[in-house]
């Protein structure tokens, strides 16, 4: 099979895109679960015909303009669906799910990193854009201080994780998730449990909370919410997918394969986890204000522990380290609840099902993370 | 004369086991040292103080007269001695060029501004460490050149071998530290493996190594001194044929007739 990358990063894009948008729009449970079962019958053939690997490493290998196939789906469901109020919403979450689980692929995937408490990183971003957004601060600005504030509590969580090892760090940062929730319910500043309202993102004095009205184009306010969540996925995705084809990235592999290895040869392990982490939190935090202001309004039911878990589980059935999985399993974890409401709590043993099936079957994720190789690099 | 490399009176101690006992040997430049000795008489243990992987109990470590006792393992890397594993210690999910690259830690820009955005810098970088890594490669076999890209899991027992060998000569270091490079290996394997050691000795001929080996033969072809530990202590120091003549190495580790 010899195929051009760039048709294969195409054909990809598109069944991607056509996959995603027929389990957005799909209403009926039967199109819902067909959907599901073509994309895992999809899923088993790539995996048998060894396909999987081949398209992993052909997007691993391809210049970095491939990931800009990425907003241009985005952009196509979102036009195509911009009346679907609840779709688009949807999409939005997707993609915040999805920028969030770029930085806990930084932090677990690349560095080995372990961090329980990505609900709480998304939450602090989130709590910075609903007190930041009081004071007439540019949108994007108060973005990227979500971000910031995110990476700055990270720096001092960091410290006793440094100080353990293995399943003890998992649980500092379990016991962290679950003091932040605690610490928002009783301070009344951070709207106790009640919560808090956040101004939502505006450009150029246009709230993106208002509804698009372009001559006879309508179209919902998610649809802004969508090309914003895009848009800062898009460069996450790119800068992320850089780190990884750098001396980092291979240092960062080279401290979660193995540690003391590393250190005879000179790596900083310690500066490496702290690195991986404050990035890895920076961009939880940027998910997490462009969350709440799309919301509208933040509360400390959003950041629970069980949130931190669905992060993980992204990034785990998607395939750790490959930052192409994560909207494939994103979609998979955040719109298939939704969208099988009618079997009611039923919905939570599908997915436990699924997890369980998708670890014993593929155990490293739906599409495994490709080997790093600087063809391309040193073809140049 | 001073020495490249000496350990003095050096004493490890893992709670009640006195490890190493009160050692000292000196290594010279561009020399080759055999350390021989039962399980358990500490010769790893040596090699792990060496490169600060375990905390001393006493004595110095001197590199060029300079004291390395108690450095990091990154600091000891950094003044120029880096090692192989006993149980090798590769990352064999990453490719050969990214087990070997990672030796070159010094000479790699690490900033993180550069990495993510000058990726023409970046690129430069990586086709200058690449053919490095694919020269030294090639002095080891031409066939394992051709497989830089490969994942590690994918090589023999010789082969990974010889990538965590090269992954401590990238570094360019003046004390390499071999610890039992024959483990695991077939017999015919461990011959080819002797004419390498043989073949970096020769293009490198001012950086001493310190081999560890059971095996007999290997010693007698590449070691130029021996030193015999038991039970942390040194008991016997000088040429192979001198160190296996002695009647008490003999009865103690080559076992009496």
């Amino acid at each position: 099979m010899k195929l051009t990358n760039l048709t294969t990063s195409f054909a990809v894009a598109a069944i991607g895109t056509l996959l995603t948008g027929v389990i957005l729009v799909a209403e009926n449970q039967w199109a819902v679960i067909g959907a599901l079962l073509a994309a895992a019958a999809l899923s088993i053939v790539l995996a048998r015909l060894k396909i999987g690997m081949v398209l992993a490493s052909v997007l691993n290998e391809s210049s970095a303009w491939v990931a800009l196939l990425i907003p241009l789906g985005g952009v196509i469901i979102g036009f195509a669906l911009h009346e679907e109020d609840f779709v688009l919403m949807m999409l939005a979450t997707v993609l915040i799910y999805g920028l969030a689980c770029v930085g806990l692929t930084i932090q677990f995937g690349y560095a080995g990193v372990i961090n329980f408490a990505g609900a709480a990183f998304f939450g602090i971003g989130g709590y910075t854009a609903a007190l930041l957004g009081e004071w007439g601060i540019p949108s994007l600005l108060i973005i990227v201080a979500g971000g910031m504030v995110a990476a700055a509590i990270g720096c001092i969580l960091i410290l006793p994780v440094l100080r353990t090892k293995g399943h003890y760090a998992a649980l500092i940062t379990i016991a962290f998730g679950l003091l932040f929730r605690s610490f928002l319910e009783v301070n009344h500043t951070l709207g106790g449990p009640q919560g808090l309202k956040v101004e939502g993102a505006s450009v150029a004095g246009h709230s993106l909370l208002d509804g698009i009205q372009l001559g006879s184009f309508q179209a919902s306010f998610y649809l802004n919410y969508v090309l914003l969540a895009l848009g800062v996925f898009t460069i996450c995705f790119i800068l992320a997918r850089n780190l990884e084809k750098s001396w980092i990235g291979v240092n960062f592999d080279a401290v979660r394969e193995d540690p003391i290895g590393a250190s005879v040869f000179g790596v900083n392990v310690a500066y490496w986890r702290i690195m991986a982490f404050v990035i890895g939190n920076f961009v939880i935090g940027l998910a997490g204000a462009i969350f709440a202001m799309m919301q509208n309004f933040i509360a400390p039911s959003n950041f629970t522990f069980s949130d931190s878990l669905i992060m993980l589980s992204i990034i785990v059935l998607g395939g750790l380290g490959n930052l192409w999985a994560i909207l494939p399993a994103a979609i998979l974890v955040v719109v298939m609840p939704e969208k099988l409401q009618e079997i009611g709590e039923f919905r939570i043993l599908v997915f436990a099902v699924l997890v369980v099936l998708v670890l014993r079957f593929r155990p490293s994720g739906l599409f495994p993370r490709a080997l790093r190789k600087f063809r391309r690099e040193v073809a140049q | 004369m001073s020495h490249l490399f000496s350990a003095r009176d050096v004493s490890v101690r893992f709670g009640g086991l006195q490890a190493l006992d009160k050692l000292s040997l000196d290594v010279d430049e561009g020399t080759i040292i055999g350390l021989i000795g039962p399980n358990g008489s500490g010769k790893t243990t040596f090699f792990n103080a060496l490169t600060g992987l375990c905390q001393t109990a006493g004595g110095q470590l001197l590199l060029d007269g300079t004291d390395i006792t108690g450095l990091e393992p990154r600091h000891v890397y950094s003044r120029g001695v880096t090692r192989t594993f006993q149980r090798s210690r590769l990352c064999l999910s990453l490719s050969v060029f990214d087990n070997v690259v990672i030796g070159r830690q010094n000479s790699l820009d690490l900033n993180i501004v550069s990495n993510l955005l000058q990726r023409g810098r970046f690129n430069a970088a990586v086709r200058e460490n690449h053919e490095r890594v694919r020269a030294l490669l090639a002095t080891f076999s031409e066939m394992l050149a051709g497989r830089i890209f490969d994942p590690l899991h994918s090589l023999n027992m010789i082969d990974r071998r010889r990538i965590e060998v090269c992954r401590a000569l990238v570094a360019e270091p003046r004390l390499l530290l071999l610890d039992e490079p024959s483990a695991g290996m077939t017999p015919d394997e461990t011959h080819e493996f002797m004419d390498d050691i043989l073949k970096v000795r020769s293009n490198n001929p001012r950086m001493s190594i310190i081999i560890i080996e059971h095996e007999m033969d290997l010693m007698r072809r590449v070691a130029e001194r021996c030193i015999v530990l038991n039970y942390g202590r040194k008991v016997a120091d000088g040429t192979f044929d001198a160190v296996v003549a002695d009647p008490w190495v003999q009865e103690a580790y080559l076992g009496t007739s």
